[in-house]
């Protein structure tokens, strides 16, 4: 038996959890206690993570392009919205898990007749998704709240010991944290495995995925539920935490929010929704209240400047910086 | 309202449509660049007509004018400066660049003129009623069909009967071919986005007084140029004028019809026409 | 008549008025060892396009083992086992040279779409990826990203692809060129161990390499079947030398 590769050893290694995989949690768990009364922020800002985390999977590792995502985050924020409001049932783990499946059922169906097409037109497709799903969302006002949405949500209690906590936040916190590392582990696996790394040759060369006989098609639509399935957990975790609902979940300025918290944090390098999440959100709750022009001329600039220069975001330039410093 | 009032209506608002998509569409096609910043430019060539109008007391084709040169001067320089760079990028560099951009757009004239909806004094000819005989209508919605007609026309002619129009149809069909008997892709390109930018600007103020003018103009109204482009089939004139009036002759009557949820048959419209045919209404088909 | 491994019956293609294929009759025998030649713009990359279902043709059928292959899309035809190397390097430039090997034999071996075990995990897919590479002599750029690497030796990975995926019928198209002269015996020798029942197809313009490696020749010559036969009934035909090899023989 010959001897192994260096490489293949490497390869078989990679998966393994690395000492600094541990950091993000730890300061999850560390912000819990530090900034106590910041936890609303915080579960948004958790929220927002599980989002892009999911467009990263459909963006970053498969590579398809979509201004559309907010569509299931929507689907997953509604089904839970809808659920309490016109069945009366607000057991969130099971609303999750409903969110889940409608999100991912959308996607499927969705998916499975969009990435026929690519470009431009693939783009135009995931827009007028999720465009039709907030008209639809505004003219059904009855079933779905409208142009108001549902303003006083409550849940019940998780497990039914822990209460939602309206004045600090601390149980949506918790519950955030929990989901989302659930989620991360889930995502993470498909990353290291088989799949994940066809949908990283779908992303670097789609011919070539063709040329070795992968079903290219089929590994897209699924990439594509899954995600959607992600995103629908996050919508439904947003609502169930705030008890707020409203069109905002879906449309343009979520979707586009939230594409650009992953491509400044860096697609297709897992953490890269941990770092745009954070940083994004914590400058746009400092200086969007007090400058909301100067704020969105800063956030133009960047935007340009990344595209430009740093397309691989912050984790990118971290790891830039890093070989630039081992080479030294 | 008849029939007739609505189609008109429609049509008018198609022809807004059509003058500031059509350099979209022939930019996409020529580049296959995504330019959602399109919009901008048709924001600030609005903004600079109503403000020269109002402030310097230039007629309306004067300031019509100035606001084509000035917008498609400073396309010029973005695209040589910064879009040019951008060309073989992924298509995700190219979204985020332009969203940028269009921020940077929409944030500098809030800065400057502040976010209220800005007014167009029409000028008195263009004011009032026309009877054409069968129906009274509103003077400038005419003019506005007149004129969008008249530049389509003038497109095509010039697409189809031109060299320079042959060498843009050319490496808008293929690229690669064009380059290599000799056509220079980047200057074509960059010509035919000032033109685009250019005509997009005069859209702008043209149409402020129909799509109004405010900052979030490019951002409410992105996905309806990047709709008319798709639809129309990527760098055909003739396409996007179908596509334009199409789409303006349907919201137009939706709004009218069922002013809650109406556009949400022009999403599902559009989601159906793609599939069946993604290449557009005159687009071709990828091989 | 034996059925041929692969074949075409009457194969056209044209786009618009352009014809590239011109009803093309066209056998490979198992264990061919066959060179398709013909001037600049013959069609040959075409032809090859349409074996493997890259595109379709306008007439005319492929056949697979005597099996109607026509419609089917290409990564169905992989699996029946036809597989092919690209004129310009097609590979997965960002990734390593064995994470592209890999891909490739975990895409033959079915373990392509798994999602709960690491993919670095699957021996058989990295011990079959290894053999690969050191048949290749790629072993000392095993761990580098493809782009980092010159043109000749991603032009060998290309090769290493091709043959992961096990084929039956291997479509070379213009393996040599990009690879230099010191190196090209590597390729002879990949291609000179494979097994006798597969049919190996190259598309060459190295006359050497071709009648080095030939026991038969077809010259495709704007886009229909110019002349077919042993590489020395080849060489002697005088109208194949006026057409197209008469420079490159008597250099």
């Amino acid at each position: 038996m010959s001897t192994m590769l260096p490489a293949a050893i490497e390869l078989a290694r990679r998966h393994r959890l690395q000492w600094w995989e541990a950091l993000p949690w730890a300061a999850g768990i560390a912000a819990f206690f530090l900034f106590p009364n910041y936890l609303a922020f915080g579960t948004q800002v958790l929220v927002t993570i599980l989002f892009a985390l999911s467009l990263d999977l459909v963006l970053g590792y498969a590579g398809i392009v979509t201004l559309g995502h907010a569509a299931f985050f929507g689907a997953g924020a509604y089904t839970v919205g809808m659920l309490a409001m016109h069945l009366g049932w607000t057991e969130p783990l099971s609303g999750l898990l409903a969110a889940a499946l409608v999100a991912g059922a959308i996607g499927l169906v969705s998916g499975w007749v969009l990435l026929r097409t690519h470009g431009l037109t693939l783009l135009m497709l995931t827009l007028c998704t999720m465009a039709l799903l907030e008209q639809a969302a505004n003219m059904f006002s009855g079933w779905t709240g409208g142009f108001d949405g549902m303003p006083g949500l409550s849940f019940q209690p998780i497990l039914g010991l822990f209460k939602f906590d309206v004045l600090f936040f601390r149980t949506q916190y918790l519950y955030a944290l929990a989901v989302l590392l659930l989620c991360f582990v889930l995502v993470r696996m498909l990353v290291y495995s088989p799949f994940g790394r066809s949908l990283t040759g779908i992303r670097e060369n789609l011919l070539r995925m063709h040329a070795v006989g992968a079903p290219v098609r089929a590994r897209q639509v699924l990439a594509y539920a899954i995600s959607a399935a992600l995103a629908g957990v996050a919508g439904a975790v947003f609502v169930q935490a705030t008890g707020y609902l409203n069109l905002a979940v879906l449309g343009l300025e979520r979707a586009a929010g939230v594409l650009i918290i992953l491509i400044l944090g860096g697609y297709g390098r897992l953490y890269g929704a941990f770092a745009g999440a954070i940083v994004y959100l914590v400058l746009e709750h400092t200086l969007s209240k007090a400058y909301p022009t100067a704020w969105q001329l800063g956030l133009g600039l960047t935007l340009m400047l990344v595209a430009l220069y740093a397309r691989n975001g912050i984790l990118g330039l971290g790891e830039a910086l890093r070989r630039r410093w081992s080479a030294r | 309202m008849d029939l007739i009032s609505i189609l008109l209506g429609g049509l008018a608002s198609g022809m807004v449509l059509f003058i500031v998509s059509v350099g979209l569409s022939v930019t996409m096609g020529l580049m296959g660049f995504v330019n959602l910043a399109h919009g901008g430019f048709a924001m600030l060539g609005g903004y600079a007509i109503v403000l020269t109008m109002r402030h310097w007391g230039l007629p309306f084709p004067a300031a019509l004018a100035l606001g084509f040169a000035a917008v498609a001067a400073l396309s010029v320089l973005l695209e040589r400066a910064l879009y040019a760079r951008l060309y073989r990028a992924s298509e995700l560099d190219q979204v985020l660049f332009t969203i940028g951009l269009v921020f940077v757009m929409i944030a500098l004239v809030t800065l400057a003129v502040g976010p209220e909806s800005q007014r167009v004094v029409l000028p008195a000819w263009l004011d009032g009623q026309t009877d054409l005989g069968f129906i009274r209508y509103r003077t400038y919605s005419l003019a506005l069909i007149a004129c969008g007609t008249l530049l389509m026309l003038a497109l095509w002619l010039g697409f189809e009967r031109t060299r320079i129009g042959a060498r843009i149809r050319a490496a808008v069909d293929n690229r690669r071919m064009a380059e290599s008997v000799g056509v220079d892709v980047g200057r074509l390109f960059t010509l035919t986005f000032a033109l685009g930018s250019g005509l997009a600007a005069v859209g702008g103020g043209l149409g402020a007084e129909i799509l109004g003018l405010d900052p979030q103009y490019p951002l409410r109204y992105l996905a309806y140029f990047l709709i008319v482009v798709a639809v129309g089939g990527l760098g055909r004139v003739t396409g996007v004028f179908f596509a334009a009036l199409l789409i303006g002759v349907l919201d137009f009557v939706l709004k009218v019809e069922f002013p809650k949820g109406g556009t949400m048959f022009i999403y599902a419209l559009t989601l159906v026409f793609l599939l069946a045919r993604p290449q557009g209404l005159f687009g071709k088909r990828g091989a | 008549m034996s059925t041929a491994l692969l074949e075409t019956q009457g194969l056209c293609k044209s786009f618009g008025a352009l014809e590239v294929a011109r009803s093309i009759d066209f056998r490979l025998e198992a264990g061919a060892r066959q060179a398709l030649i013909g001037p600049n713009g013959a069609g040959k990359t075409t032809f090859v396009n349409l074996l493997t279902g890259l595109l379709q043709p306008s007439g005319g059928r492929v056949l697979l083992e005597g099996e109607d292959v026509t419609r089917l899309a290409q990564a169905k035809r992989v699996k029946r086992g036809i597989a092919r190397t690209f004129q310009i390097n097609q590979l997965f430039r960002g990734l390593t040279v064995l994470e592209n090997v890999c891909i490739a034999v975990a895409e033959r071996l079915g373990a392509g779409g798994g999602m709960w075990r690491p993919a670095g995990r699957r021996t058989e897919v990295v011990e079959e990826s290894t053999r690969l590479i050191g048949m290749l002599k790629l072993n000392d750029d095993a761990g580098r990203r493809v782009g980092e690497l010159p043109y000749g030796r991603q032009r060998l990975v290309e090769i290493a692809i091709a043959l992961g995926l096990n084929p039956r019928v291997l479509l070379l198209d213009e393996p040599a060129a990009g690879i230099p002269s010191a190196e090209s015996h590597i390729l002879l020798e990949a291609i000179a161990g494979l097994r006798k029942d597969i049919a190996v197809l190259i598309i060459e313009h190295d006359m050497d390499l071709v009648f080095r490696f030939a026991q038969r020749i077809t010259v495709l010559v704007s886009g229909a079947i110019f002349a077919e036969g042993s590489p020395a009934e080849i060489a002697a035909n005088r109208e194949v030398r006026a057409v197209y090899l008469g420079s490159a023989l008597d250099a």
